[in-house]
């Protein structure tokens, strides 16, 4: 299916996606873990990481991204998201309060710090980049089929 | 000095994106609008912002360059030129006062007229353990409103898949 000729771009097009696109995936994951150290954060990280699969998709056709992301798995995907972020701060009430931040603090710039921020950071991620690649594929699918 | 040359690019594409008659020319004006947006969130020290606008500004370019590359709608200008002069004149009137007399009100640059703000930058990083200090308002301080975006793009995605689903449509007769 990868090396069909009829569907997708020129081939040009297909080897420069093959190499860049598991690093653009790399990078958004990046920006999702570090949102707590450096710019970017959740949402900034999961739009990147819905690019690579749009990426993915523009270069070699809608089949091929389909059988990595598939409709229902993008909807599942993103209703996990949604509850992680919601069940991280209903956590918040075994301290006591709405989003209040039970996990110890940590050490300044390290990786592991920050507490629930991190967890959170996740889950936006999960939920942004996986919601908005299901939103491009449903409108191609709309379009494909009239 | 940038800002303003930034600016005025800004402008002039916004014009370009208006009064072209391609529709896919007036798209990629728009694009050019918004990455000079993102290089002015980095002037003006907003690495966050400048990289949020620079990955979604990607991602509507494309969805919009899939969604019009092929049906390039025709414009119509002819008839009633005077009425739209006269009236896209005077509202731009209207809008450049109520700017002004907005604007005489901001504080400076620099100078947040809440209280909350002083607190937030001093005691951030120990409240929060968080280093980015805006992702300590935005997850921590703030999150009540995170959860409320959130819900937002959930809601858009649910209804987006909805409309759109195949037993949803009409069938074409």
């Amino acid at each position: 299916m990868i090396d069909n000729p009829k569907t997708g771009m020129t081939l040009i097009v297909k080897t420069i996606t093959r190499l860049t696109v598991g690093l653009i995936l790399l990078f958004g994951i990046y920006i999702i873990l570090h949102g707590h150290l450096s710019p970017g954060g959740g949402f900034a990280g999961g739009v990147i990481v819905a690019l690579s699969f749009v990426h993915l998709m523009l270069a070699f056709g809608k089949d091929v991204a389909i059988s990595k992301v598939s409709k229902n798995l993008a909807s599942n995907l993103e209703s996990i998201g949604a509850l992680m972020f919601l069940s991280i701060a209903l956590l918040g009430f075994l301290g006591g309060s709405f989003f209040l931040n039970i996990l110890p603090k940590g050490t300044p710039f390290n990786l592991f710090s920050a507490g629930i921020i991190p967890l959170c950071n996740i889950a936006i991620g999960i939920k942004v980049g996986v919601g908005l690649f299901a939103i491009f594929l449903t409108l191609v699918i709309v379009e494909k089929s009239k | 000095m940038e800002l303003h040359i930034l600016l005025i690019f800004m402008i002039f594409a916004a014009i370009v994106a208006i009064e072209v008659k391609d529709l896919l020319s007036s798209v990629i004006a728009v694009g050019a609008v918004g990455f000079a947006l993102c290089l002015a969130f980095l002037i003006l020290k907003a690495p966050d912002l400048a990289i949020t606008q620079l990955v979604v500004e990607i991602l509507c370019l494309i969805i919009l360059i899939r969604a019009t590359i092929n049906k390039d709608l025709p414009l119509v200008i002819e008839g009633r030129w005077i009425f739209n002069t006269v009236s896209t004149l005077s509202f731009i009137a209207i809008f450049l006062l109520f700017a002004w007399l907005a604007l005489k009100e901001l504080p400076g640059f620099g100078e947040p007229i809440m209280a909350v703000v002083k607190k937030y930058l001093q005691e951030g990083v120990s409240k929060t353990g968080s280093v980015n200090i805006v992702t300590a308002v935005i997850l921590d301080f703030r999150a009540y409103d995170t959860l409320g975006e959130a819900t937002v793009l959930f809601t858009s995605v649910i209804g987006i898949m909805a409309i759109l689903r195949r037993p949803g449509r009409k069938k074409r007769e």
